[in-house]
C-alpha cells in the first residue's frame, strides 16, 4: 500500500544566491560563468562548501550542463543530474520539487538547483526568428500561421478567458502594476526606478492583443541558484530554514494536445496541479500568507490564481485588484520582488528565491510574520508544477 | 509574393510528415478533413498515432462534419518574424468544430485586420495555394455572410 503521498517539512532551502539581473544583452560574463556565480553566491550563504554539493536539477532546457558545473565546482560526488520535460519556464518549482524528492528518498544529501541565461548564448523564448524554413508535426498548424512568439502561444487563451468569465482589463493592468509597485523597493530589480502607472499601462503599444507590452515578461540577462538540504541539517546552517511543505506538478486531461486542442482551453494547467500540492502541504489557499506568481503574461496569473483558490471566477475582478495585491498591507501580497515583469525573468527561479526571502523575513517588500510563502511557475505549460514554502512555526 | 495572401512568404512552412500528409494533401485539392478514429469514431487533432479514448491505431481522415465557429483569437501587432514587419496588425483565430468532438484549427481571418472579432461566428475554410518548391497550402478562414 502506498505510503502518504508527501515530503512535507523534510527539505528545506539552505542557501539562495542570483548574480547582478542585466537587461537583455548586458551581461559583462559569460551565461556559464553567471551560472557559476550564483551557485556559489548560494553556497556562501548557505555556509556550505560548494564541493559537498551532490545533486543538480534544472528545467527547460538549460544550457549549463550537470556534467560541466559539476567539474567547475569540483565537486566530490554527484548523485543525482535531473531536469524537468519542457521548454517553458513551467519547470521553475518543479526542479525544486525534484530537488527535495531525491533527498527525501536518500539519494542526495545536497542538491542545487540553477538557472542561466545570457543572451544569444542558450537561446531566448520570445523571438519567431530562430525557426527553420519548413517545420513539421503539431507547429505546422500554428507558425505558418503567424503564431510564432510565446505571447502569440498564449494570448488566445487569454481572450477565452475574459470572454468565459468577464476578466477584465483592469485586473490584467493590477498583476502588471503591483509586479512595477514592488520592483521599486528591489534595488536588485531591473526596472527598479522604472514604475508603472494605469496611463503607462494603458497607452503602452500592444504586442498581440489582448496583451500589452506590460502584459509580457521581460529577457534578461543573469542567474539564480537554490541549495536544498535535509531539514534537520539545516537547521543548523547559517540562515533561518525555509521549508518545502509541499511540491506538485503536472496538468489536466490531454493539456499538451497540439494545435491549441487542449479540451479545457483557458486554463493555466494547475486544476489538478494545484489540489495536490495543498494537500501535500496540509494546507490551503487560505493559509497563504504571500504569493509568487509566474507572469509570462498576465493572464496566465488571473489564471493561476483563480486555479489554486486564492479567488473564483465570480470575484476574480475585485480581488485581483491593485491594493490587495500590494505588500505589506494588501490581503493577497503578489511578486513581491517585482518577478518576471520587472524584477528579472529568470524563468521563474526567482520567485522561488523571493518566497524563501519571505520566511526568512528579508524581502524588499517583507509581509509582516509571513509564514507561508506560495510559488506557482510557467501557467500554461505542461508540466506546470507549483510549491510552497514554510517557516519552523508550520512544520 | 502574392498580394492576396494573408500573410507575406517567408514565414516557416508546413513540411507534411507521416501523420498529418492526407491533411496537407486534402488542402491542396480544396478539401478540409482531419483524423478520425475507425474504431471508435472520435475526432482528434492533431492527428497522433493513437486513438486517445480507445487507442485504437486504426485512424484515417475524414471530410469534418458540421459548421466551424470562432472559439478564440488574437492580433497580433509586434512582428517577431522579420516577414511579417509590413504584415502587422493580423487576425489569427482559433476555429471549433462541435460536431466533430470540439476539434480544433488555428488560422488566420480573411478579412481587415481591425474590428470586433466575433466569437462564436460561424467561419468556412479558405484554401490559399503556395506555388513553391514543393507547393503548399494553407487553410484561413472567413466568416459566413
Ligand atoms: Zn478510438
Amino acid at each position: 500500500m502506498r505510503t502518504k503521498r508527501t515530503m512535507r517539512g523534510q527539505v528545506a532551502v539552505a542557501g539562495i544566491g542570483e548574480t547582478t539581473y542585466y537587461k537583455h544583452g548586458q551581461s559583462p560574463d559569460a551565461q556559464f560563468k553567471l551560472t557559476l556565480k550564483a551557485i556559489l553566491a548560494a553556497a556562501e550563504d548557505a555556509g556550505i562548501d560548494p564541493c559537498e554539493i551532490d545533486g543538480i536539477a534544472s528545467y527547460a532546457d538549460d544550457k549549463n550542463p550537470a556534467d560541466r558545473v559539476a567539474a567547475a565546482l569540483g565537486m566530490k560526488s554527484l548523485r543525482f543530474a535531473n531536469m524537468v520535460w519542457g521548454g517553458g519556464g513551467g519547470g521553475g518549482s518543479g526542479a525544486i520539487g525534484n530537488a527535495a524528492m531525491a533527498i527525501h528518498a536518500g539519494v542526495a544529501d545536497c542538491v542545487v538547483v540553477y538557472r542561466g541565461l545570457a543572451q544569444g548564448q542558450g537561446g531566448r523564448f520570445g523571438s519567431g526568428a530562430g525557426y527553420p524554413g519548413a517545420l513539421a508535426g503539431s507547429y505546422a498548424h500554428t507558425i505558418p500561421y503567424g503564431v510564432m512568439s510565446p505571447a502569440q502561444m498564449f494570448a488566445m487563451r487569454t481572450t477565452r478567458l475574459m470572454h468565459d468569465h468577464g476578466i477584465s482589463r483592469s485586473t490584467l493592468r493590477a498583476i502588471s502594476m503591483a509586479s512595477y509597485h514592488h520592483a521599486q523597493n528591489n534595488p536588485r530589480a531591473v526596472m527598479h526606478g522604472r514604475p508603472l502607472d494605469v496611463d503607462g499601462y494603458d497607452n503602452s503599444r500592444w504586442i498581440t492583443e489582448p496583451f500589452r507590452l506590460f502584459d509580457c515578461c521581460l529577457e534578461n540577462d543573469g542567474a539564480a541558484a537554490l541549495i536544498l538540504v535535509p531539514a534537520d541539517r539545516a537547521k543548523d546552517l547559517k540562515q533561518k530554514p525555509a521549508y518545502l511543505l509541499g511540491a506538485a506538478q503536472g496538468a489536466e486531461y490531454r493539456a499538451g494536445a497540439g494545435g491549441h486542442n487542449n479540451p479545457d482551453y483557458a486554463t493555466s494547467s494547475f486544476k489538478t496541479v494545484a489540489p495536490d500540492l495543498f494537500a501535500m502541504a496540509e494546507l490551503g489557499p487560505e493559509d497563504v500568507d504571500v504569493v509568487q506568481s509566474y507572469e509570462n503574461f498576465t493572464g496566465g496569473v488571473v489564471m493561476s490564481l483563480i486555479e489554486h483558490g486564492f479567488c473564483t471566477y465570480e470575484n476574480a475582478n475585485e480581488v485581483i485588484a491593485f491594493d490587495n495585491l500590494i505588500a505589506p498591507k494588501g490581503k493577497l501580497p503578489l511578486n513581491t520582488s517585482g518577478g518576471n515583469l520587472a524584477e528579472c525573468y529568470m524563468h521563474g527561479l526567482e520567485l522561488n528565491i523571493e518566497a524563501v526571502r519571505q520566511i526568512r523575513g528579508t524581502s524588499p517588500n517583507q509581509v509582516e510574520g509571513a509564514e507561508v510563502a506560495f510559488v506557482n511557475s510557467g501557467p500554461m505549460v505542461v508540466p506546470a508544477t507549483n510549491s510552497l514554502f514554510g517557516s519552523e512555526a508550520t512544520l | 509574393m502574392n498580394d492576396s495572401f494573408v500573410l507575406p512568404e517567408g514565414l516557416p512552412r508546413p513540411m507534411p510528415d507521416e501523420l498529418d500528409g492526407p491533411y496537407w494533401d486534402a488542402a491542396a485539392r480544396d478539401e478540409l478533413v482531419a483524423q478520425r478514429c475507425n474504431a471508435c469514431g472520435t475526432w482528434q487533432w492533431t492527428p497522433e498515432h493513437l486513438c486517445h479514448r480507445c487507442h485504437s491505431f486504426d485512424l484515417e481522415f475524414a471530410p469534418v462534419p458540421g459548421e466551424a465557429r470562432i472559439y478564440s483569437w488574437q492580433r497580433p501587432h509586434h512582428p517577431v518574424h522579420p516577414v511579417l514587419a509590413e504584415a502587422c496588425p493580423y487576425v489569427v483565430v482559433l476555429v471549433e468544430f462541435p460536431d466533430a468532438d470540439g476539434i480544433r484549427m488555428v488560422g488566420n481571418l480573411v478579412a481587415p485586420p481591425e474590428g470586433e472579432i466575433p466569437i462564436g461566428a460561424t467561419v468556412d475554410p479558405v484554401f490559399e495555394h503556395h506555388e513553391a518548391e514543393p507547393p503548399y497550402t494553407l487553410v484561413h478562414w472567413r466568416i459566413r455572410a
